[in-house]
């Protein structure tokens, strides 16, 4: 008998899905637009991710040594501050490199070369540069590189200068955006999400609203509730499944449309990611939007048990 | 088998609809109870339906007081109870015989059981050939019809009709009147209540009880007296 009335069930559900095509449609345009806000809101912070690695990535902490610093006592001072648990990765440049690297970057500038030209030997000093796991750390690796243990271990002082102080400004203002953005972020994504579930859950109890009285005809007609509930909960997951595969198709072809823009500004192709990730993507969203028809559809009902 | 005992009911609106009432109704019977608009008629069958419940006395089906009943019991106890209503109350959504395949569902009934019962119970009130029609799309007998034989098809010891004849023409009404008079003689028990003298007629020398300010004023076989 259980099995017979799941049965019924499931099959009441859908019938009542397809028959109140109407009311249906309402309900899954009200529950795409709120799982378009969800997956709009993951897309955007894939992307605001992916743009604030990049930036970061940017940073670094430039070391410069003197003319007169060994390769030795270089490779040192590297193995000193590899040490060091803030530091992602340091890399090497040598005297050589450096200069091939100014004369690339001064290409088109040929005055510069003649001068480098005029020079007996290589004015550059080799060059570490220091990445740190998080922008907030740079400070701490600055301060070691100033403090007296580092610049007592080599006799001589080999470091010329640190542009951590001349990028200072930009890395602080950074550090406070990424924070904002994020923060900013979350919290309009949680107002976002609380609306639209707030919505989607009205529009349902609104569609039951419609059935109120038959409700209490089927009360009267002697159903328990579980037999009177049960089709409106297959409604509200139908509700969930149609809305969760058009919004996956829109965001597709929405994707198709604008990758090239968006890969242009962050240079992230979105529309792989997405692509690689629907099936979690659609997980996620039929996930979200059967359990918020399901929800929203037992507490309807409720209401309209107590004949 | 059906005992009002002291019964009252009175609404927020502190007007006593039913006044100290007490009735007996005997198994097979058929019990007509007439009186004007706001008499209390339709207010007692929502009480012996647990629609509404009594503000004092008690109602008993055999021995079970009806107030009693918990909430998840409550379609136990209604299945034992067939309903028919002025406006029919279908379901908008769903055939004649879906209509009357859900008070079997409702039920428990097997697919066997409800695939042989539901064209054989439309077939009773002359719907055969409309079962698969919507409510939308049947006139109001053939509403009140589909009414009856859901009502009808679980079996119930006691057939409820409020007014069922109130939104008929006198064609339909004689229908109606004489597919419930076929049932009582098929050993159901039947509550039915109007104002209407010509169904009263009809019945010819069945109980009738009628009903003034919530009380019975009246309660003999035969005739009606207003």
């Amino acid at each position: 008998m259980f099995i017979t009335n799941i049965k019924r069930i499931f099959k009441t559900g859908f019938v009542n899905f397809c028959r109140n095509s109407l009311v249906s449609f309402s309900a899954i345009f009200v529950m795409i637009a709120t799982l378009t806000t969800i997956l709009a809101l993951i897309l955007s912070n894939v992307l605001l991710s992916s743009a604030l690695d990049q930036i970061k990535n940017k940073i670094d902490i430039n070391v410069y040594t003197t003319i007169d610093a060994s390769p030795d006592e270089i490779f040192q001072l590297k193995e000193t501050l590899e040490v060091l648990p803030e530091v992602d990765n340091i890399e090497y440049i040598s005297r050589e490199q450096a200069l091939l690297n100014f004369r690339e970057r001064h290409r088109d500038d040929n005055l510069t070369l003649q001068a480098l030209e005029e020079l007996d030997e290589n004015p550059l000093g080799a060059v570490l540069n220091i990445k740190a796991k998080e922008i907030s750390q740079y400070a701490g690796i600055a301060s070691f590189l100033e403090s007296e243990a580092v610049l007592l271990g080599y006799g001589d002082n080999i470091i010329e200068k640190v542009n951590y102080y001349n990028n200072k400004i930009a890395i602080d203002k950074l550090n406070k955006i990424i924070n904002a953005v994020k923060n900013f972020g979350f919290a309009s994504a949680v107002i976002l999400i609380i609306v639209s579930i707030l919505i989607t859950f009205n529009t349902i109890r609104l569609t039951i609203f419609i059935s109120r009285k038959e409700i209490g005809v089927m009360r009267l007609v002697g159903a328990n509730n579980n037999f009177i509930q049960g089709p409106f909960l297959i409604e509200g997951f139908f509700y969930g499944l149609t809305s969760a595969i058009s919004t996956t198709i829109i965001f597709y072809l929405i994707l198709l449309w604008t990758n090239p823009f968006i890969e242009n500004m962050f240079f992230l192709d979105l529309l792989s990611y997405f692509n690689s990730h629907i099936f979690s993507i659609f997980f996620i969203l039929v996930g979200i939007g059967s359990s918020l028809g399901i929800v929203s559809s037992i507490f309807a009902v409720r209401t309209y048990l107590k004949v | 088998m059906i005992y009002f005992d002291k019964v009252t009911k009175i609404y927020q609106d502190k007007i006593k609809v039913v006044d100290d009432l007490s009735l007996t109704i005997e198994p097979e019977e058929f019990v007509s109870i007439v009186g004007y608009s706001g008499a209390g008629k339709t207010t007692l069958l929502k009480m012996f339906l647990a629609e509404e419940t009594p503000t004092n006395g008690y109602i008993f089906f055999e021995s079970t007081d009806i107030n009693k009943i918990k909430n998840s019991k409550m379609g136990k106890y209604r299945q034992r109870i067939g309903t028919v209503f002025q406006d029919f109350k279908l379901l908008p959504n769903r055939t004649a015989y879906e209509n009357v395949a859900f008070a079997m569902e409702s039920a428990g009934k097997t697919d066997a059981e409800i695939s042989s019962d539901v064209p054989h119970v439309l077939n009773l009130v002359d719907l055969g050939d409309k079962m698969w029609s919507f409510p939308r799309e049947l006139s109001g007998g053939e509403q009140q019809r589909v009414a009856i034989a859901r009502a009808i098809v679980n079996q119930p010891d006691v057939l409820v009709a409020d007014e069922p004849t109130g939104n008929l023409d006198p064609h339909n009404m004689k229908d109606i009147i004489n597919i419930l008079k076929k049932i009582n003689e098929l050993g159901t028990t039947v509550i039915l209540t109007t104002h209407n003298k010509e169904v009263i007629d009809l019945l010819g020398n069945n109980r009738v009880i009628t009903m003034e300010k919530g009380k019975i004023v009246r309660d003999k076989n035969g005739g009606y007296q207003l």
